[in-house]
C-alpha cells in the first residue's frame, strides 16, 4: 500500500528527482545484496563439490600431483559399496547415531518436562545445564581423555567408588566393548541440553486452555501426557532429532580426539574412515567417492525427514 | 496472565515442583563437574594432577599456566645452580623441577590465530548475511526458497568431505595454512547461519518504517541504513556471537587444513605434552583460558540461544 504511494509520488516527480527517490531499482538492489553470498558459496562450497565429483571418477592421489590421472569410471564407487570395512564403519556410525539420539531425546525431554514445572530458580539452573553444549567439542572432548584415565581419572574413580570395581579395570578408551560407549557418554553429556532446550520450547508452546479442558473432562495426568503433551511437543522433538542426527552422522572431532577410531577400528565412524583414506593413505579419488556417497546419504535422509516433519506439523 | 495461571487448575502442585527442582539441580551439578575439574586441574601441580585417589583439596599452584606459555628443557642441578637468581615465579617453579625455561610456547600465537580467524570470519559472515537477509526479507527474489535451501544445505556436508577438495584448491591458490584461507572457509560455513537467523530478525521489523522513510525522500539504501539496521542491532549482535562461537570452537577444518602459522587453538591444545605424556595441568590451563570467553557469551546469549541453535526455526 505505502509502497505504491511511494511509486506514485516517484512517477509524478521529474525524472532526476524520481531516480533519487527510488535509488537503485529494487530488483538491482536485491541482486546486489544477495549475490556476494551466493558467489562465496559457489566458490567455497559448490566448486569444490564439483571438483570432488570429478576426482571421484579418477585414481588421483594428492601426495603425487605429477602422476598421470586415469579415469576409472564408476570403479571407485563399486569398490566402496563392496568394501567390508566401509560397511563396518557405516555400522559403527549407525550405532553411535542411534544410541546418542535415543539417550539425548529421553534425558532431554525428561529434563524439559521437569523444568516446565517452573520451580523456583529454574531459569538459573537451565542456563547452567546449557553450558556444555556451547563449548568446543574438540577442546572439551580432549579433556575427557583425562577423566577417562583408568586410575587417575575422575570418571573411573567415581565408577569404582560406587561399584567397587578396581579403578585400574575401568579402561573406557582402550577396552573394545567400552570405547564406543565412552564416546556416546561424552556426546550425550554435551548435547542433551540442546535437545532439552528445543523440547522446552515445544512444551511451552502448548496452550494452557487445552489442559484446562482436559481437567474439566477429568482426564488423568497419564492420559493428558499421552494425548496432549507428547503429540503437541512431537514436532519439536523431531526437529531436535533431525539436527542431532545430521550433526552426529558427520561426527569427527570428539571421536578423533577421544579414541582416534581405536582400539583397532572399533570406534571408526564414517568421518574417521574418510580422514584415514584421504589424509593418511592419500587415496584422494577413492575418498572423494566415499565423501559423495556420504553427502548423498545425509541429503537424502534429511529430505525424507523434513517431509515427515511437515506431515507432523500439519496434523 | 499471571492471575489466571496462579489460579489455574493445571498449575503443578508444590510437591511436584519440589521433586522436579531437586532432579534438575542434581543433573545441573553433576553435568558441571567435568568443567569444574578442568578449572581445578589447571591450578594443580603435575604430581597432584595424577595422584590417586584424585585430589579434591590441593595446594593451588600456577605451574600449569607457566608450562602452558613456556617450553622447558631438563638440565643438571649443577648447571641450574650456576645460573643467577631466578627471575619471576615461573622461572623458580621450573628450576625446582630441574628444568630451565627454553622459550615461549606456541600457545599465545595459536590463541591469537584463533582470535584473528574467529573475528575476521564473523565480521565477513555477518556483513554478507545482513545484506542477503535483507534482500530475501524485503524483495521478491526469484526461486527464493530454493536459494535459501541451497544456502542451508551447505551445512549438511561432513567437514572432512568438504576438506578434501578445499585442501587441493588451497594448495593451488597458495591459501594452505593461511589465516585468509581459514577466514574464507569459516565465512562460507557461517554465512548460512547468518542469513537464516538474520532473515528471521529482519522479517520482524515492520516494513512501514522504511516505507515512511522513503516517502520522506530517502532512497532504499538510505532507508536500509538509517531505519532497518538500527532496529536489527540485537539480532545482528546475537548472530555475530553465534558465528563467533562456531569459528572459535571449530576443529575439523583447522586440524586438516592448518599445521603451523595459521593453526588455531583447538587443534593445538591436545598437542600440549610434558615429559612422559600429556601435561594435564597445562592442557587444563589452556582449556580454561579458551573456554572463559564462551562462558561469558553463553550467559549474554541465553535468551537468543534457542533461535540460534535451530537456525531460526524455533523462536520463543
Amino acid at each position: 500500500m505505502l509502497n505504491r504511494t511511494a511509486e506514485n509520488v516517484a512517477r509524478a516527480t521529474p525524472e532526476p528527482l524520481a531516480r533519487k527517490v527510488r535509488g537503485i531499482s529494487d530488483k538491482g538492489l536485491a541482486w546486489l545484496f544477495i549475490s556476494p553470498t551466493i558467489l562465496l558459496l559457489l566458490a567455497i562450497n559448490i566448486f569444490p563439490l564439483f571438483w570432488a565429483i570429478y576426482l571421484s571418477f579418477t585414481n588421483y592421489r594428492a601426495n603425487r600431483p605429477n602422476e598421470v590421472v586415469k579415469n576409472l569410471g564408476f570403479a571407485n564407487y563399486q569398490r566402496i559399496l563392496g568394501d567390508k570395512d566401509i560397511w563396518i564403519a557405516m555400522q559403527t556410525t549407525a550405532h553411535f547415531v542411534f544410541w546418542t539420539i535415543l539417550l539425548q531425546t529421553l534425558i532431554g525431554f525428561t529434563l524439559a518436562w521437569l523444568i516446565d514445572r517452573k520451580f523456583r530458580g529454574h531459569a538459573f539452573w537451565t542456563t547452567l545445564i546449557l553450558v556444555p553444549m556451547m563449548l568446543s567439542p574438540a577442546v572439551v572432548g580432549n579433556f575427557w581423555r583425562f577423566l577417562y584415565e583408568p586410575q587417575i581419572g575422575l570418571f573411573a574413580y567415581a565408577i569404582s567408588f560406587f561399584t567397587r570395581i578396581p579403578p585400574t579395570d575401568i579402561q573406557m578408551l582402550s577396552n573394545v566393548s567400552l570405547a564406543p560407549w565412552s564416546i556416546i557418554i561424552v556426546d550425550t553429556w554435551m548435547w542433551t541440553p540442546y535437545v532439552m532446550l528445543i523440547c522446552l520450547a515445544g512444551l511451552r508452546s502448548i496452550p494452557e486452555y487445552i489442559y484446562e479442558a482436559a481437567e474439566v473432562d477429568r482426564a488423568s495426568n497419564w492420559r493428558q501426557f499421552w494425548s496432549i503433551t507428547l503429540p503437541m511437543a512431537l514436532p519439536f522433538i523431531m526437529l531436535a532429532v533431525l539436527f542431532r542426527g545430521i550433526e552426529n552422522f558427520k561426527m569427527f572431532d570428539m571421536v578423533n580426539l577421544l579414541t582416534g577410531g581405536g582400539p583397532g577400528s572399533t570406534t571408526e565412524v564414517a568421518s574417521i574412515t574418510l580422514k584415514r583414506q584421504a589424509f593418511e593413505s592419500w587415496r584422494t579419488g577413492y575418498s572423494s567417492a566415499f565423501a559423495i556417497i556420504l553427502f548423498v546419504a545425509v541429503f537424502g535422509l534429511a529430505n525424507i525427514y523434513v517431509k515427515a516433519l511437515n506431515k507432523v506439523k500439519q496434523r | 496472565m499471571s492471575l489466571t495461571t496462579a489460579h489455574s487448575v493445571v498449575a503443578p502442585s508444590a510437591n511436584s515442583k519440589r521433586i522436579a527442582g531437586t532432579i534438575i539441580v542434581l543433573y545441573a551439578l553433576i553435568s558441571i563437574v567435568p568443567l569444574l575439574w578442568i578449572f581445578a586441574t589447571s591450578f594443580k601441580t603435575p604430581p597432584d594432577s595424577i595422584a590417586y585417589p584424585p585430589k579434591i583439596l590441593f595446594q593451588p599452584s600456577l605451574e600449569g599456566y607457566c608450562n602452558l606459555f613456556t617450553t622447558r628443557t631438563r638440565q643438571t642441578p649443577d648447571y641450574i645452580n650456576s645460573l643467577g637468581p631466578a627471575t619471576g615465579f615461573c622461572d623458580e617453579t621450573t628450576r625446582k623441577r630441574n628444568m630451565v625455561i627454553a622459550g615461549p610456547s606456541n600457545f599465545l600465537p595459536r590463541f591469537v590465530n584463533s582470535l584473528i580467524i574467529a573475528f575476521g570470519s564473523t565480521f565477513c559472515a555477518v556483513f554478507l548475511g545482513t545484506l542477503s537477509a535483507y534482500g530475501f526479507s524485503r524483495f521478491k527474489v526469484p526461486l527464493a526458497d530454493d536459494l535459501l535451501f541451497f544456502i542451508l544445505s551447505t551445512r549438511f556436508m561432513p567437514p572432512i568431505a568438504v576438506a578434501i577438495p578445499i585442501y587441493l584448491m588451497y594448495r593451488e591458490l597458495g591459501l594452505s595454512d593461511t589465516a585468509l584461507g581459514m577466514i574464507l572457509l569459516y565465512t562460507a560455513v557461517n554465512v548460512s547461519l547468518a542469513v537464516w537467523l538474520l532473515k528471521g530478525f529482519i522479517d520482524e521489523i515492520p516494513r512501514e518504517y522504511e516505507e515512511a522513510a522513503m516517502i520522506d525522500g530517502y532512497t532504499r539504501l538510505q532507508a536500509f541504513w538509517r531505519t532497518v539496521l538500527p532496529q536489527a542491532t540485537t539480532g545482528i549482535a546475537a548472530t555475530a556471537i553465534f558465528c563467533l562461537i562456531f569459528a572459535w570452537n571449530e576443529y575439523a577444518f583447522a586440524a586438516l587444513l592448518t599445521s603451523g602459522t595459521a593453526q588455531t587453538a583447538p587443534p593445538f591444545i591436545p598437542t600440549i605434552i610434558g615429559e612422559g605424556g600429556q601435561d594435564w595441568p597445562a592442557v587444563a590451563a589452556g582449556t580454561t583460558i579458551f573456554l572463559v570467553p564462551i562462558l561469558v557469551f553463553t550467559i549474554l546469549l541465553r535468551k537468543q540461544l534457542l533461535r540460534g541453535i535451530t537456525f531460526g526455526a524455533v523462536r520463543k
